[in-house]
C-alpha cells in the first residue's frame, strides 16, 4: 500500500487551456472514430445511408436517432456537474415525463376513426416539461437552499421517483395510440430523425446560454469553489438552482422522446439505469466529474459513444446484457485516466506526445 | 462522497473543527445529540408498528414482528456492510448486484456444475470480498470518488450475471433447499428462518467492530475529517480499502441469505437493493456526511422499512409502489433532520 497523498486535490486544469481543449474533444472523437472503424470492418455497409421513403435510413441514422434522449440528458447532466453535482434521479425524472404525456393522451384504443387524446398534443408536451422541471426544481431546492449533498437529493426522488410515476399511471404500463405523438420520436423533417432537431435545439440554446453570456463562466466556479464564487458576487444558490430545474427540464424533454418512440410508458421500466448511461457519457465526453470545466459537446459525443457501443455489440452478435460489463470497464479505465496521478504521469509524457496527435 | 457536498456545505465543513474542539467541556451534551438520531428512529419504529397494531387486526404479534426480519434478513446484512462505508464518508452502489451475482453463481455451480454447497459458500463470500477490495484499492489509489467506482461496480456485477445465464436459474441442492424450509420454533407458536441467526451474528460482530475495535475508531476517524485522521497517523489507506472489502463480503453474506430466502439465481434479483441499503442506513441515523451514527441505528433503519411493506400488505388497498414514495420521503424527512440537526449542534457551538 503506497502513502496516502497529503493535501486537498486539485482540480483537473493544471494544463494550459490549448492543451485542455484537444484533450477534450480529441479523445472523445477518437474513442468514437475507433468503434465506428470497428463496426466498418465487421460490416462493410455501416456507413451506407440510402433513402427510403423520403427518409435517411442506415446504421449511422439509427444510432443518432437512438443516442438522442441521452445526449439531450447528458447535456442537463454535464451542467449538474460542472457546478461539482450530480443528478442520479434522471432516469425517475424520464420515466415521470413520459407517465405524464401517456396519461394526459389516455391509452384507450380506438378501433374506428382516429384516435382522440384527452388533452392537446401541445398542453401534453407543456405538462410533461413542466412536471420534469418541477423535480428538477425540487433537487434544485434540495441542493442549493437546504444545503443537501446533490447524491442524496437525488438518490431520494431515484428511489421516489418510480414511485410516483406508477401512482401516475397506476402502476400499468400505458399504450399510447395517438398517432401525431409518435412523431416525437419516430418522425422525420427533411429526411432526417426528428429527434435529432430537439437534441440539436437543446445543444444550441445551452450552447448559447453557456459560451455567449457569463452564464457557463459562474458554472465553472461555483464547480471549482463555491465559496469563492460567492464572494466574487456569483449568485451561487440560485444559479445552482436553476442547473438542476434545467437538468429535470432535459430529462423532461428525453422521457417524451422514448414515450414516443416505444409508444408507451412504462414507470418501472423507462429510463432505467439511463442515469448511469448519462454519466458515462458526460464522463467519457472529457467533462471532469470533479466539477469546473465543462464540455457539452463533448457529451453529445459522449452519448454517441454510447449508442454506438451499444449498436456495436449488438451487431457483434455477443449477448446485450454484455454491453454492462463493456459499459463497467469502460467507466474503470476512463476515470482512472481521469484521475489525477494518472494524469499528472500523461502530462509529463505529453510533452514527448505533443507532435504526434 | 464528501467532495460531492463541497457545492452544499462548505460553510458549515467549516465549522466542524470548531464542534470538534467543543466537545470536552459539553460531552455530556453531545453524547445526548448524538443519541438523539438513533432514539427519533427508534420512536419512529415502535410509532409505526404501534399504529400498524391499533389499525389491523393481527398485526400486533411476534410472528409479524419476526417476519420483519425474516423477510428482510438479507437487506440488514448489506445495509450493516453499507453503515461502515457511510460512517467513512463513502458510498458503495455495487451491493445489490453483488447479490444477484452470487444468487447466479450459486445457482449455477450448485445445479448446473454439482459443485458442494460448502465450497460455494466459500467460493462467493470470498469473491464479494475481492470485489469490494479491488474496488477499495481503485478509489484509495486513484482518489476517485467512491459513487463513481462503485456505479462501474454495479454495472460489472450485473453483466457478470448476465454472462452466466439470462434466464433466472432454480436450485434444488438439498442442503440449500433443507436451509431454505428450516424453522426454528420459538415460545408463541413463532418461528424464525437461518437467515435472522445469520443476520444477528453480521449484526453483533459488526458493533463489535465499530465501537470497539481501532478498526472502528479509525472509520469514525475517516468520516469525521479524513485529513484529520491522516495527520494523526492512523492507517487511512488501509482502512478504507479494508471498508470497502467489508462491504462486498456483506453483501456476498446476504447475497447467500437471499439465495437461501428465494432458492434462485437471477440476474434483476436486488434490483435498486443498494437504494434500499443507502435508505435504511440513512433512516437509521446515520451522517450521509460519515463520522456519526450507530450499527444498531441500521437494524432499525431496517425494521422500520419492513415494517413500511408490511402496513401496506396489511392495508390491501394500496399498491406496492407506496413502498417507494414512503421510503423515499422519509430518507428526505431524516436527511432534513440531520441538516437541522447539524446546524443545531453549529449554532450551539458559535453561541459559547
Amino acid at each position: 500500500m503506497k502513502a496516502p497523498v497529503l493535501g486537498i486535490e486539485t482540480a483537473a486544469t493544471p494544463h494550459p487551456l490549448r492543451r485542455v481543449m484537444r484533450h477534450r474533444i480529441f479523445w472523445p472523437l477518437a474513442t468514437l472514430g475507433l468503434l465506428l472503424l470497428f463496426n466498418l470492418a465487421t460490416n462493410p455497409h455501416f456507413f451506407a445511408v440510402t433513402v427510403r421513403d423520403g427518409h435517411l435510413y442506415g446504421s449511422l441514422v439509427d444510432i443518432l436517432n437512438r443516442a438522442s434522449p441521452l445526449m439531450i440528458i447528458a447535456m442537463g447532466l454535464t451542467l449538474v456537474i460542472a457546478t461539482h453535482g450530480i443528478d442520479i434521479s434522471v432516469g425517475a425524472v424520464v420515466a415521470i415525463s413520459a407517465a405524464v404525456a401517456a396519461t394526459l393522451i389516455g391509452g384507450e384504443l380506438v378501433l374506428s376513426g382516429a384516435h382522440v387524446p384527452r388533452f392537446p398534443l401541445p398542453v401534453v408536451v407543456l405538462a410533461a416539461l413542466a412536471v420534469a422541471t418541477l423535480f428538477g426544481m425540487w433537487n434544485g431546492l434540495l441542493v442549493s437552499f437546504v444545503g443537501m449533498q446533490p447524491i442524496v437529493a437525488t438518490l431520494i426522488l431515484l428511489v421516489a421517483g418510480r414511485g410516483v410515476a406508477q401512482l401516475i399511471t397506476s402502476g400499468q404500463i400505458i399504450t399510447i395510440y395517438y398517432s401525431p405523438y409518435f412523431f416525437i420520436g419516430n418522425g422525420f423533417v427533411l429526411g432526417i430523425p426528428f429527434s435529432l432537431f430537439i437534441a440539436a435545439a437543446v445543444l444550441a440554446v445551452l450552447v448559447f446560454l453557456a459560451r455567449r453570456t457569463a452564464l457557463g463562466l459562474f458554472i465553472e466556479a461555483i464547480g471549482l469553489n463555491p465559496v469563492a464564487a460567492r464572494f466574487t458576487g456569483v449568485r451561487a444558490s440560485s444559479i445552482t438552482f436553476w442547473v438542476y430545474a434545467v437538468c429535470g427540464l432535459c430529462a423532461g424533454i428525453a422521457g417524451l422522446i422514448v414515450s414516443s418512440n416505444v409508444k408507451s410508458a412504462d414507470g418501472n421500466n423507462a429510463g432505467l439505469l439511463l442515469e448511469l448511461d448519462a454519466i458515462l457519457a458526460v464522463v467519457l465526453g472529457g467533462t471532469s466529474l470533479s466539477g469546473g470545466r465543462f464540455t457539452l459537446l463533448g457529451s453529445v459525443v459522449g452519448a454517441l459513444i454510447i449508442q454506438t457501443l451499444t449498436t456495436t455489440i449488438y451487431s457483434v452478435g455477443v449477448p446485450p446484457e454484455v454491453t454492462l460489463v463493456v459499459k463497467a470497464l469502460v467507466v474503470f479505465v476512463v476515470s482512472i485516466l481521469q484521475s489525477d496521478r494518472i494524469r499528472n504521469r500523461i502530462a509529463a509524457l505529453g510533452q514527448i506526445g505533443e507532435a504526434a496527435p | 462522497m464528501n467532495d460531492l457536498n463541497a457545492a452544499a456545505s462548505a460553510p458549515a465543513r467549516a465549522q466542524a473543527p470548531a464542534a470538534t474542539l467543543a466537545l470536552p467541556a459539553r460531552a455530556r451534551f453531545r453524547v445526548d445529540a448524538r443519541l438523539l438520531p438513533l432514539a427519533v428512529t427508534l420512536a419512529l419504529f415502535v410509532l409505526m408498528f404501534g399504529a400498524g397494531s391499533l389499525l389491523f387486526d393481527g398485526f400486533f404479534s411476534l410472528q409479524v414482528f419476526l417476519n420483519l426480519f425474516v423477510d428482510n434478513a438479507f437487506l440488514a446484512i448489506t445495509a450493516i456492510g453499507m453503515t461502515f462505508v457511510i460512517l467513512s464518508g463513502g458510498i458503495d452502489l455495487s451491493v445489490g448486484s453483488m447479490i444477484a451475482l452470487t444468487t447466479m453463481l450459486s445457482a449455477t455451480l450448485l445445479d448446473r456444475h454439482g459443485v458442494s454447497p460448502a465450497f460455494v459458500i466459500a467460493l462467493a463470500l470470498l469473491l464479494g470480498a475481492s470485489f469490494g477490495f479491488v474496488q477499495g484499492l481503485v478509489i484509495q489509489t486513484f482518489k476517485i470518488q467512491p459513487f463513481i467506482v462503485t456505479l462501474a461496480g454495479m454495472f460489472l456485477a450485473r453483466g457478470l450475471c448476465y454472462l452466466i445465464s439470462i434466464d433466472s436459474i432454480a436450485i434444488t441442492d438439498p442442503f440449500y433447499t433443507k436451509v431454505s424450509a428450516v424453522r426454528f420454533p420459538l415460545p408463541f407458536d413463532t418461528s424464525i428462518s437461518l437467515n435472522v441467526f445469520i443476520a444477528l451474528a453480521v449484526l453483533a460482530a459488526a458493533v463489535y467492530l465499530a465501537h470497539y475495535t481501532r478498526f472502528g475508531r479509525t472509520v469514525y476517524a475517516i468520516g469525521g475529517s479524513e485529513q484529520s485522521a491522516l495527520l494523526m497517523g492512523l492507517p487511512v489507506a488501509r482502512t478504507k480499502v479494508l471498508i470497502y472489502t467489508l462491504s462486498g463480503f456483506c453483501s456476498a453474506l446476504a447475497g447467500i441469505a437471499f439465495t437461501f430466502y428465494m432458492l434462485s439465481g437471477y440476474g434483476l434479483h436486488a434490483m435498486g437493493m443498494e437504494m434500499d441499503a443507502i435508505a435504511a442506513v440513512v433512516v437509521g441515523g446515520t451522517l450521509l456526511t460519515g463520522g456519526s451514527g450507530y450499527v444498531v441505528g441500521t437494524l432499525f433503519g431496517v425494521l422500520i422499512f419492513g415494517t413500511i411493506q408490511t402496513l401496506i400488505m396489511f392495508q390491501g388497498s394500496l399498491s406496492s409502489w407506496w413502498t417507494k414514495i414512503v421510503i423515499g420521503l422519509l430518507t428526505l424527512v431524516f436527511c432534513l433532520f440531520q441538516k437541522a440537526f447539524e446546524r443545531g449542534s453549529a449554532r450551539r457551538t458559535a453561541s459559547r
